[in-house]
């Protein structure tokens, strides 16, 4: 290809700038993160040429492997509902015609808007009422709620795609509707499934406002929750504050290290409907 | 059967929305005034409109690295993973981090000084003067990768003779990008400005409260912090429900006027 040489290393100087300044600051945490407090007090940002493993037993002697149970349970709890109710929510729209259904996905889709913030104080009120407050039991209800507009939306137009002959066919040959969706339409429908299941549950664990608001006993909190109050906990430490960040990332960075395709097709996935 | 357990999935969700409802009614309008007379809220949105002023950094630099990817031939995906890094990694992380990163002793004043601008040197998210900005700019560092995956796949979707024939034809780098890439980008662009702006308006809760609690001095304060402080420190539920109308009635009028020009947009192309 016939290419000016210099538009080519201009540009790849200009992505080596974005690929750094994206990274910068992850090597903050995990370098400080890996040091004694003042080995961090002496030289803040350079390589951890003695690495130390004290700001991490600090961090885990603390609450913290009662917050990131908390965390788990939480996200695993209310993804695993939000999938179950989005596929069966979403074979209905797809598959059975009913008065008001497109009306129906229509409010589905414009709830995907509504600001977490918004529903905070009522919902509140009434998980006081209710006395659920400190529960997971109101939490997860809320995540399923808030994830499931999203959620119905893709998998309906993913169903919309699967070939009403193949069912068909199988219902002439004796199958029940049931078995129709167990046996041929979730078993298509991996990939689609497999991207909400990380794009939610990279949701549930990164949220804060409902943790916060929610959960406030220091058992019940989540993770990150726990972490803003790790913050005020050891505001002169950073070290261990960045350990118990690094730990927080952990789980996430795994997943996108295997799953970055899921994450990437989640997201262009739901850029469709703005077309 | 398969109805029947979608009312069901649906009944958590009627509970969600009947809440919602539920807060106006009873108090009366006197709320709405009150809220929309405080000088605190009327700064809260002002500073979230100013936030807004961050959308079209975003969305430039966006397709910049977006394009640049696309022609790059060596090593995209490498910069691919870590351009989109940062939307990945949890907003109270990020939040932690840069509250680190930006105080007056911090790796970015480190950095200044390192190049001999050490006089730059500012506490930027304790000044009231530049922590708004300061926070501006940290939400564009993680939301940048969204937006160049979204132009990045619709780019790589694109057909490539079309850029290989205007090359032929002596287009330079930008006007190839201004008169060619652009023009096809444009829902893509339009559906991401829709995002951001919204992200912008209300669900920047999560990176305020990480990094500055709304303070210094009230400099970063926004519609949802406010609300939340209302609610929790000031112990006033009512008046942070009528404020989340008022947001609400604002994200949707937005969303209105968005699809509206939308519409007008597409009617042009005909």
């Amino acid at each position: 290809m016939r290419r000016p040489r210099l538009t080519t290393s201009i540009s790849q100087v200009l992505l080596w700038l974005f690929t750094l300044a994206a990274l910068v600051p992850v090597y903050v945490m995990v370098s400080a993160s890996l040091r004694t407090q003042s080995d961090f007090l002496n030289h803040p940002f350079g390589l951890p040429l003695a690495p130390s493993l004290t700001s991490f037993r600090t961090a885990l002697n603390d609450q913290f492997p009662r917050w990131l149970f908390n965390s788990l349970v939480l996200s695993g709890g209310s993804v695993l509902v939000t999938l179950a109710f989005a596929s069966l929510a979403a074979w209905g729209f797809a598959r059975h015609r009913f008065r008001g259904r497109e009306t129906l996905l229509n409010v589905i889709v414009a709830l995907m808007v509504v600001p977490p913030v918004v529903l905070v104080v009522p919902l509140f009120l009434l998980g006081v009422q209710l006395d659920l407050i400190n529960t997971f039991r109101l939490v997860i209800v809320i995540y399923v709620g808030l994830m499931l507009p999203f959620s119905i939306y893709m998998l309906t137009a993913y169903f919309r795609t699967v070939p009403s002959a193949l069912l068909d066919a199988a219902i002439v040959d004796g199958a029940t509707e049931v078995q129709v969706f167990r046996r041929i339409v979730l078993p298509l429908s991996k990939a689609p499934l497999l991207t909400l299941l990380v794009v939610n549950l990279l949701w549930v664990w990164n949220e804060l406002l409902i943790a916060l608001v929610f959960l406030q006993s220091d058992d019940s909190r989540t993770l990150m929750a726990g972490l803003t109050a790790f913050q005020n906990r050891y505001n002169l430490d950073i070290p261990v504050v960045m350990a118990g960040l690094t730990l927080a990332t952990l789980p996430i960075f795994i997943l996108y290290l295997f799953g970055q395709r899921y994450f990437m097709r989640g997201l262009v996935a739901g850029a469709i409907k703005g077309e | 059967m398969a109805v029947l357990l979608l009312v069901f999935g649906y009944g958590t969700y009627r509970l969600v929305t009947e809440a919602t409802e539920r807060k106006g009614r009873g108090v009366g309008l006197q709320n709405v005034r009150i809220v929309l007379d405080d000088p605190l809220f009327r700064s809260a949105i002002g500073h979230n409109l100013r936030l807004l002023l961050a959308l079209p950094i975003l969305t430039a630099l966006a397709l910049l690295v977006a394009i640049l990817l696309n022609e790059a031939l060596r090593g995209w995906r490498v910069h691919r993973f870590a351009v989109f890094l940062p939307y990945v990694l949890p907003i109270p992380v990020v939040g932690v981090i840069f509250s680190q990163v930006l105080t007056l002793h911090g790796v970015l004043n480190q950095g200044l000084d390192a190049i001999g601008l050490g006089g730059l040197s500012e506490d930027w998210l304790g000044q009231p003067r530049w922590a708004l900005s300061a926070v501006g700019a940290v939400i564009v560092w993680k939301e940048l990768g969204f937006g160049v995956v979204l132009f990045l796949s619709r780019l790589l979707s694109l057909p490539a003779d079309v850029f290989e024939a205007a090359r032929v034809d002596g287009a330079g780098f930008w006007r190839l990008h201004t008169k060619i890439t652009l023009p096809l980008l444009r829902p893509i662009i339009a559906f991401y400005l829709v995002i951001e702006g919204i992200t912008l308006v209300s669900w920047v809760f999560n990176y305020v409260f990480t990094l500055t609690r709304g303070g210094p001095a009230d400099a970063t304060q926004v519609a949802e912090t406010y609300i939340y402080s209302t609610a929790t420190t000031y112990n006033a539920p009512s008046l942070a429900a009528s404020a989340a109308c008022v947001l609400m009635v604002g994200v949707f009028a937005m969303m209105v006027a968005f699809t509206i020009a939308r519409a007008r947009l597409a009617e042009d192309d005909r």
